[in-house]
């Protein structure tokens, strides 16, 4: 399917000093999906998100968005994205309702307009009741619910998401999620940044996974597991004098990619398991292998981070913080 | 032009809606100068001051010049401490990535400091007034005064917010402000004149910008057009030269924070 190109990255660089924070990155993203950078803290996805925004010269190379460059056409960029920063970027002593305003007059929107505007974005993130309290009042999951209104009030045509549940209770985090898709279905281009494996899991078209500046690798979620070699299956046979004759049965099977003999049993690795678990039932059954425990492990995108980085996200969260 | 307008008039009502929030704080940057300088310090040392050295009937209108170019000092000084706040909690990255002419923040935080400042040195004056100090120079005289103090101000805004941008921690932020304030006044002509201070100090206080705005604010006070006059124009070409030099500074550190 040839899809619209909302965000082209191509060769970018961002030195400071002597330190690479982004290291020749190059990619693409198309209109309408929401595409995920994930990576630990410092990979370098912020410095790259901040490029996009036009907040960042690049040391060098380019980003265009809706094919107008970051850097020389920068105002045009800026009127078409919105963006939601990392930190609770909240002024304690205004209003929810102020905040809202006060962008308004940035983007340029009469009274009329921005009234209109700020009515409906506070009814889709609920806080029409809370929007003339001081924001001071508010708990983190309100404050977030005010940034992302505040990154929607451009009616962007690509929204900047940078960390979007960091730090929120699980009950916020599920509304953040139910947000983010229904503006997809509205046709929104979506970008995030998120060092939450199973965020990016579970809201990610697409998503590129940083380490140290460069994209180790890029793909939708379900391409990235199973370019990991699929799913396994792991059985605990009764009787351990069948496990052969079972292993070079099951080998030549079309649905079956690998088998490898364990302590207790088989691993095998398959390419749908749909397909594959009543073709190894078949078989064992016809060898008259009693099967004790058969264990079914999809590869998680866990795997896939640690597969291409050589280690686990939380290891270097943990370390950073 | 219509746009810009609307950009800088929305972004000063934030500054000034966040000080109509902070009470208690409003209270105590409009009257903590005049409170401790004016009235204590100004009738405190009333007898101790020698009358023969200031120049002055008496020590509280010797002082008001220096109290008035010390609100000014203090204000600039703390002028970007917002900004500062803006650029850690990421505001400022909000802001920035509105389509937003780039000076607009800037420029809005410029009138807020200005407009604050204004309003403190009238109320200093008005209450120096009530403690018999009638500026000599009348209302114009009034509106020269505002006018030195803003030229002063916004060198001083430029600084700070120079700083705000430049500095990794807020923590250095304030060193830094710390540091300053109180030595510029000491080695300045607010508390003492130039003549009546040991010779290395008034050699430094000589380089003071401050001595230069007050030098030119306390004839306007004291004596009248005639005496002022010079100062004035002098203090003009001095802070046109300061303002430049800070002014250039704090672009440049802008850009570099910002791109």
């Amino acid at each position: 399917m040839d899809r619209s190109i909302a965000i082209e990255v191509s060769r970018l660089c961002k030195t400071y000093d002597a330190h690479k924070a982004v290291d020749d990155l190059s990619f693409q993203v198309y209109a309408g999906e929401i595409f995920g950078l994930l990576g630990p803290n410092g990979a370098g996805k912020s410095t790259t998100l901040r490029t996009l925004i036009t907040l960042l010269h690049p040391t060098s190379g380019t980003a265009t968005v809706f094919g107008h460059d970051t850097v020389r056409d920068a105002d045009t960029v800026r009127t078409l994205i919105g963006y939601v920063p990392q930190e609770r970027a909240i002024d304690r002593f205004l209003t929810g309702r102020e905040h809202l305003q006060l962008l308004g007059a940035l983007y340029h929107l009469t009274k009329e307009e921005a009234a209109k505007r700020i009515a409906e974005l506070l009814k889709l993130v609920e806080l029409e009741t809370h929007a003339d309290r001081p924001a001071k009042t508010y708990s983190g999951g309100m404050k977030r619910k005010l940034d992302i209104a505040c990154g929607l009030l451009p009616n962007p045509k690509v929204l900047f998401l940078d960390e979007p549940t960091l730090g929120l209770d699980v009950q916020s985090r599920l509304r953040i999620w139910e947000y983010v898709r229904m503006l997809k279905a509205r046709g929104m281009t979506i970008v995030m940044t998120t060092n939450y494996l199973d965020e990016a899991d579970q809201l990610c078209d697409r998503l590129a996974i940083i380490d140290g500046g460069k994209i180790k690798t890029l793909g939708s979620p379900a391409e990235l597991k199973i370019a990991l070699g699929g799913d396994i299956v792991s059985l605990t046979l009764k009787e351990m004098d069948r496990m052969a004759g079972l292993e070079s049965a099951l080998k030549n099977q079309p649905a079956i990619k690998a088998v490898r003999l364990t302590a207790k049993g088989l691993d095998i690795r398959v390419e749908s398991p749909e397909k594959a678990l009543p073709a190894i039932l078949e078989s064992a059954n016809r060898l008259g292998c009693g099967i004790d425990f058969i264990q079914y492990n999809r590869p998680r995108l866990d795997d896939v981070f640690i597969a291409h980085t050589g280690r686990r996200i939380q290891d270097e969260v943990i370390k950073e913080e | 032009m219509k746009e810009y307008r609307q950009e800088i008039g929305a972004l000063t009502m934030r500054w000034v809606l966040r000080l109509s929030r902070e009470k208690f704080s409003m209270l105590f940057t409009l009257v903590q100068p005049m409170l401790f300088w004016l009235i204590f310090f100004g009738n405190l040392f009333q007898r101790a001051a020698d009358s023969q050295v200031t120049q002055a009937p008496n020590y509280i209108s010797f002082l008001a010049a220096g109290v008035v170019v010390m609100t000014v000092l203090n204000n600039g000084l703390a002028g970007g401490v917002d900004l500062l706040f803006d650029k850690e909690n990421g505001f400022l990255e909000r802001l920035m990535s509105t389509p937003i002419h780039r000076s607009s923040v800037i420029l809005s935080r410029f009138i807020f400091v200005m407009s604050i400042t204004s309003l403190q040195v009238l109320v200093i004056l008005g209450v120096a007034f009530l403690f018999g100090v009638h500026p000599a120079t009348g209302l114009l005289g009034v509106a020269v005064i505002l006018l030195i103090g803003m030229m002063f101000g916004v060198g001083l805004t430029a600084i700070s917010m120079a700083m705000a941008f430049s500095v990794k921690s807020h923590g250095d932020f304030f060193s830094v402000l710390g540091f300053l304030s109180l030595p510029m006044i000491f080695l300045s002509s607010a508390l003492v004149p130039l003549a009546a201070m040991p010779g290395w100090m008034s050699v430094l206080a000589q380089f003071n910008p401050m001595t230069w705005a007050i030098d030119a604010v306390r004839p306007l006070i004291l004596s009248g057009w005639s005496e002022a006059l010079p100062h004035v124009g002098m203090v003009v070409v001095v802070m046109l030269v300061f303002d430049a030099l800070c002014l250039y500074g704090g672009a440049k550190a802008f850009r570099r924070a910002m791109g």
